[in-house]
């Protein structure tokens, strides 16, 4: 292993963002690894979403450090950066998942429109290769590359949700945060999706930061794990050795209530 | 009282030019900044004027604010000096201001108009000032104004290039025809206000000072002379105009923007300048070409 891929991608330390005093998440110590999924799972109000958006900078956070090494190795202190840097880092490094399609398309305009979209925010102002590239991406991410045309509402939830992912990793960001991709989709889709963010991610070398509260999508797809509980991390390590060993008592219940099929 | 003792006795009771002083000098104020910004949308305090909003009230403003005794006013609407917007503007300034008025492009000093840039290629002793229904570019793309600022801020155009794919999708072309986004000094978006897309190259390194105001949205902004002002497009899909397979049935001209009229009730088509001036002056050449 080469120098760069042990230093961490993402690293925040202390990690606090509360709502007037309450909820939110306190004091998060994270790193990302280039490569790694990492899996945070915890019930309804326990600050994984809220952590998740710190770490993102789609929300401010109160306190604690963030960093971020870029591929030129050169670490960016995130919560000091300046905006245009951000939305740089935002737009060419990362992407996000929302939980819901909806919130991460343009509903007024096609497929194809919204595969491009990052890249021509990035300056790409050639119209058959980000046709080329969309078609491309569509069969990535296992759509009817021949639908490009059509608009966002003409596809099913699953296929919403692969055109999202489609259109975030049109840029080749090193890091993905996702926010609950499976919930909302019945389970087989959500068994094809797992399989493709599976894939994906190996195949591109992509860092990703999954926020669940299935135990089921951590145990598929996460390398680590972190189990949170009001806004704290309880527990966390290896997917296997927190699923197999729990030694939180929340993380206890937590596998236990999981249905046995 | 007939309408053209009207349009020469000058209104009493009214300052120069309508608008009281203070105002005249916190429309020049914002009409600097944007100069020195140019395309760059700057906010000001739209007065009500005696127009309903969207006849041209910003407008209106800022020819109010930079007029002089010793100018010349050109009003034009659709090309034309003489539709009611035109007539109603140019004759608000003779009895306000008192102030020459003109139909002649060359003539004019400071030229008032409305979806139009006239044909005559204007010079650097000239004003053109345009009427703005809706300043911002990004508008139908971006509705939240917090974020189109941000956008303008960062120079972050990306969503017009996401409309003209989805234009190229659905019409095989860019279908944008008017208002036709431009890049104002490889900085700022800008809108052209509704002008054809025809006229945009005029725009680029025009030698004229060029002022757009906007009433109801409370915005000016401005390009200097000789500025470089770009229409955004694709590399393969270069921005190109409209040509027409006719000539102008009265001046026979093939470089102006046409206008298609029907003219009886069976359908017959006419197509004739959209500019009035300019088709007038053609013709005058042309009888003397033949005399």
């Amino acid at each position: 292993m080469s120098h760069s891929s042990l230093a961490p991608l993402l690293s925040a330390r202390g990690l606090t963002k509360r709502y007037n005093g309450r909820g939110g998440c306190a004091d998060v110590d994270i790193d990302i690894y280039p490569g790694e999924v990492l899996c945070i799972v915890g019930e309804s109000g326990s600050g994984k979403s809220t952590l998740l958006n710190a770490l993102a900078l789609r929300t401010a956070s109160d306190d604690g450090a963030l960093t971020y090494r870029t591929a030129e190795h050169e670490v960016l202190d995130l919560l000091t950066l300046p905006m245009p840097r951000r939305r740089m880092l935002a737009r060419t490094d990362w992407g996000f998942v929302h939980q819901n399609a909806r919130d991460g398309l343009r509903h007024g305009v096609s497929a194809g429109a919204n595969i491009g979209e990052p890249l021509m925010a990035n300056g790409a102002r050639h119209y058959g290769k980000l046709r080329e590239t969309a078609s491309d991406w569509m069969s990535q991410v296992e759509l009817d590359a021949a639908r490009i045309d059509e608009l966002p509402s003409a596809f099913s939830g699953g296929m919403q949700q692969r055109l999202q992912i489609a259109r975030n990793l049109v840029t080749k960001p090193r890091l993905v945060f996702m926010d609950e991709p499976t919930a909302g989709l019945d389970v087989s889709v959500q068994a094809r999706l797992l399989d493709l963010l599976r894939t994906l991610t190996g195949k591109l070398h992509l860092a990703a930061l999954i926020v669940t509260h299935d135990i089921g999508v951590a145990r598929l797809l996460a390398h680590r794990l972190m189990v949170m509980k009001d806004g704290r991390v309880v527990e966390s390590g290896l997917t296997d050795q927190v699923l197999d060993d729990p030694q939180h008592p929340y993380t206890q219940t937590l596998v236990a209530s999981v249905l046995p099929v | 009282m007939n309408a053209r003792t009207q349009e020469s006795a000058i209104a009493e009771g009214y300052n120069f030019a309508y608008l009281d002083e203070q105002t005249k000098r916190m429309i020049r104020r914002a009409l600097l900044k944007a100069v020195a910004i140019p395309g760059h949308q700057v906010p000001f305090a739209s007065r009500e004027m005696p127009l309903p909003y969207g006849w041209g009230t910003g407008g209106l403003q800022v020819t109010s604010a930079i007029i002089g005794r010793s100018d010349t006013l050109k009003v034009i609407d659709q090309g034309s000096d003489e539709t009611t917007n035109a007539v109603n503007i140019r004759r608000f300034f003779a009895r306000t201001a008192g102030i020459a008025t003109t139909t002649r492009t060359v003539d004019a000093s400071i030229i008032q108009t409305r979806h139009r840039i006239p044909e005559t290629p204007l010079t650097d002793r000239q004003i053109i000032v345009y009427q703005v229904p809706m300043p911002e570019p990004l508008y139908r793309l971006e509705p939240r104004v917090t974020e189109c600022r941000k956008l303008h801020s960062l120079a972050d155009y990306g969503l017009i290039n996401v409309k003209y794919y989805e234009d190229i999708v659905q019409h095989g072309s860019i279908a944008t025809t008017y208002d036709y986004p431009v890049l104002v000094n490889d900085r700022y978006l800008s809108s052209p206000s509704p002008i054809p897309k025809f006229d945009n190259p005029k725009m680029h390194m025009n030698p004229a000072l060029q002022l757009f105001g906007a009433g109801r949205e409370r915005r000016i902004y401005a390009i200097p002379p000789y500025t470089k002002v770009k229409s955004l497009d694709f590399e393969d899909h270069p921005f190109s105009i409209q040509h027409w397979e006719h000539e102008c049935a009265l001046c026979g001209s093939r470089e102006s923007f046409l206008d298609e009229m029907i003219v009886d009730d069976e359908g017959k088509r006419m197509f004739v300048c959209s500019d009035s001036d300019y088709c007038q002056e053609h013709r005058a050449e042309n009888e003397q070409g033949v005399a």
